[in-house]
């Protein structure tokens, strides 16, 4: 490999990127905008659940729960009415739950009985209503420790009592965990569509038959252009980092050096598939296609960015262990929100590295054959 | 050194079922302006690419300043310098931009780009435009910047094809004289092209014709081989008449409108002429011109591919 002409590939990239202004203030504003744009789209708290109450009962002990519900930030009562407007309210999705309390519902309670609620729930998003009835559910018992601890009555104890102590993301916001992991998925994807064009590029133009008629070899022509778009890949990091930082106020207790380190070797992995993808590509429109598919879909579905690895079925968690963004989606997570270091991460750098080198090999090969065929 | 830059032996080239290159032999000699020349499709391009390295050969060899292509690829892309049919030179740098990356890109010693790239600037006339974007040059100083760009390691065989399409005719003359003038410094040239007129510039000739060479030889050589038949010019007055009247005559090979005339190939000019003027005299036809003419390239190769067609069939 020439030092010599690599750099001179270097040189001419960097040219046609600082020519084509337009281009390089959308690929510095992508990051920006995707991740304001989904960090806050993609909330996955649960809160403000619009209900409608039934209340039958209409007495003081009725009206407390209803006031419990209603001081509650992870609900919201939008109306009052019978049957017949729940069931409505929910045909139009205007409201989640349904609470009816039954007529004699304060006698009940007074009894010391023990009193029934009925919740009526919008089963259609089942993750969604599974939570949100987790909430009335808390409500109600809270409620009813408060009516026991009142009357006097020893409160009901149950055999095993689970304190949860929740480390690392106290505040159990998603906001937390989703915004380094969309970190990931977002420079998986601009970074490969970064370098997928550019070779493309070059056969659609026909300069890649000049270039090709000099001593200049394949690896040189790989490692050069990527080099040049690895600096603006460093340049969108580096954005939606301080993003995620500034605006999301999420976390970040890692070691800086060790996010750089990871950030360069999940980019050249990603830039040497763009370049891959394009080699094989005769048209930029073929290109950029096979680069969305190839980076888009594996980052978004299988990098365990919001859905779990774990929960898949084996074959796709498998090809998961060939996805980048699933190692680096692990990194950002650790670094921003547990602050581990080297010694528990070392695994996903070697990962990272021998993508990236296998890849480039990959790239190289690839330019090679499409070269004189 | 065996005085050859480029040797040819029974090159073929195949794309599926289609043979694009057909068992061609040929050599070029140091410092001569070789010409290409066939219809589109006939494999020119697919020969010169094949020579430059850009694909490989179905089987036969070739070397170039012997070298050969297949072995040593690399090397041999050192020794030349190839303009592309398209122009292949990057639209949105500027000319001193991609003169400085070809520059690098063959390595011309950092103590002498400056000066070649001096010599490319002021031989394409681009020295004032040397900081004009590529793609607001006109068509004729793109060619000589790609003909710069491809000459700036001073390679000694230049591939150049169909460097002059779409170029006016003023600016194709001025880069004729720039490839003679290489020439002339020993650089051997060889250059594709589907005009005529600049077939006449070569020192030597192939004709292609459907992958195969169907001749070979000198302009001069070429127009006297017209298989031993002449060829004469006849204008009379009612040319219809004239070709039904003579087609068929004893000593006529083949009859053609040319331009306001005719073309007429015959056996032998003498005899030929006798027979026409009796026929024509018959019908009333007045003759106003009928002579003997040297045969262009166009006329030679216009019957040669002719003959071809004719076998094929």
């Amino acid at each position: 490999m020439s030092y010599r002409r690599t750099r001179a590939i270097l040189i001419k990239e960097l040219r046609h990127i600082l020519r084509d202004s337009r281009s390089l203030a959308l690929a510095l504003a992508m990051p920006a905008m995707m991740l304001l744009l989904y960090g806050y789209a993609l909330s996955l708290d649960v809160d403000h659940i619009p209900v409608m109450v039934y209340d039958q009962d209409g007495t003081d002990a009725s009206r407390n729960l209803v006031r419990q519900f209603q001081g509650s930030r992870f609900f919201e009562i939008r109306g009052f009415g019978g049957y017949g407007e729940i069931r409505r309210a929910i045909d139009r999705s205007k409201i989640l739950i349904g609470i009816v309390i039954p007529r004699g519902f304060s006698g009940e309670v007074a009894s010391g009985r023990g009193a029934a609620v009925q919740l009526l729930v919008d089963g259609t998003d089942s993750n969604t209503s599974a939570i949100a009835v987790g909430y009335a559910e808390g409500v109600v018992q809270a409620y009813s420790a408060e009516w026991r601890a009142r009357g006097g009555m020893p409160p009901a104890a149950p055999a095993i009592d689970a304190r949860a102590r929740v480390w690392y993301n106290s505040s159990l916001q998603s906001r937390n965990y989703i915004v380094p992991g969309l970190i990931a998925v977002i420079l998986m994807i601009l970074a490969g569509q970064l370098t997928s064009l550019t070779i493309a590029r070059e056969w659609e133009m026909g300069t890649m038959e000049q270039v090709l008629s000099t001593p200049l070899r394949p690896t040189e022509m790989v490692f050069g252009k990527m080099l040049a778009y690895f600096l603006v890949g460093l340049a969108d990091s580096a954005v939606a980092l301080v993003v995620g930082v500034s605006v999301f106020s999420v976390p970040f207790r890692g070691n800086v050096l060790l996010l750089a380190l990871t950030t360069c070797l999940f980019l050249f992995g990603v830039m040497f598939w763009g370049i891959f993808v394009s080699a094989g590509a005769k048209t930029q429109a073929e290109a950029f296609q096979l680069g969305i598919l190839t980076t888009f879909l594996p980052g978004f579905l299988m990098s365990g960015f919001v859905f779990a690895i774990d929960t898949m079925p084996k074959v796709i968690q498998v090809i998961s262990l060939a996805v980048p963004a699933r190692y680096f989606v692990t990194t950002l997570k650790a670094l921003f929100l547990k602050g581990v270091g080297l010694h528990v991460l070392w695994p996903q750098l070697v990962f990272l590295a021998v993508f990236a080198g296998l890849v480039f090999l990959r790239a190289v090969s690839k330019l090679k054959r499409q070269k004189v065929a | 050194m065996n005085g050859f830059a480029v040797e040819i032996h029974d090159m073929v080239k195949t794309f599926g079922d289609f043979v694009a290159v057909d068992h061609v032999s040929l050599q070029v000699k140091t410092g001569e302006i070789f010409g290409f020349l066939g219809p589109n499709g006939a494999g020119k391009s697919t020969t010169i690419r094949m020579l430059c390295g850009l694909l490989i050969p179905t089987s036969g060899s070739a070397s170039v300043v012997d070298i050969d292509v297949a072995k040593a690829p690399e090397q041999v892309r050192r020794n030349i310098g190839y303009m592309s049919q398209k122009f292949s030179l990057y639209d949105d740098l500027t000319v001193e931009q991609n003169i400085d990356f070809y520059s690098r890109m063959y390595g011309v010693p950092r103590e002498r780009r400056a000066e070649r790239k001096d010599y490319v600037l002021r031989m394409a006339n681009l020295t004032e435009r040397r900081d004009a974007l590529t793609r607001e040059l006109s068509g004729g100083w793109k060619q000589r910047l790609a003909l710069g760009c491809a000459i700036l390691h001073d390679p000694p065989v230049l591939f150049l094809d169909e460097p002059t399409s779409g170029v006016d005719p003023i600016a194709r003359a001025a880069f004729w004289d720039l490839i003679r003038d290489l020439a002339r410094t020993g650089h051997t040239v060889f250059v594709s092209t589907h005009y005529m007129d600049e077939a006449e510039y070569c020192h030597r000739l192939a004709l292609m014709h459907r992958g195969k060479v169907i001749a070979l030889g000198a302009p001069a050589e070429l127009r006297r081989g017209l298989n031993h038949h002449s060829l004469l010019r006849l204008d009379t007055t009612a040319p219809l008449d004239t070709m039904r009247a003579i087609e068929g005559a004893p000593g006529v090979v083949e009859v053609a409108v040319f331009g306001s005339g005719l073309h007429v190939v015959v056996e032998e000019a003498e005899r030929a002429m006798e027979e026409i003027r009796r026929r024509l005299g018959a019908k009333g036809i007045e003759i106003r011109r009928l002579e003997k003419i040297l045969p262009s390239l166009e006329d030679v190769f216009v019957a040669m591919i002719e003959a071809e067609e004719r076998k094929a069939a």
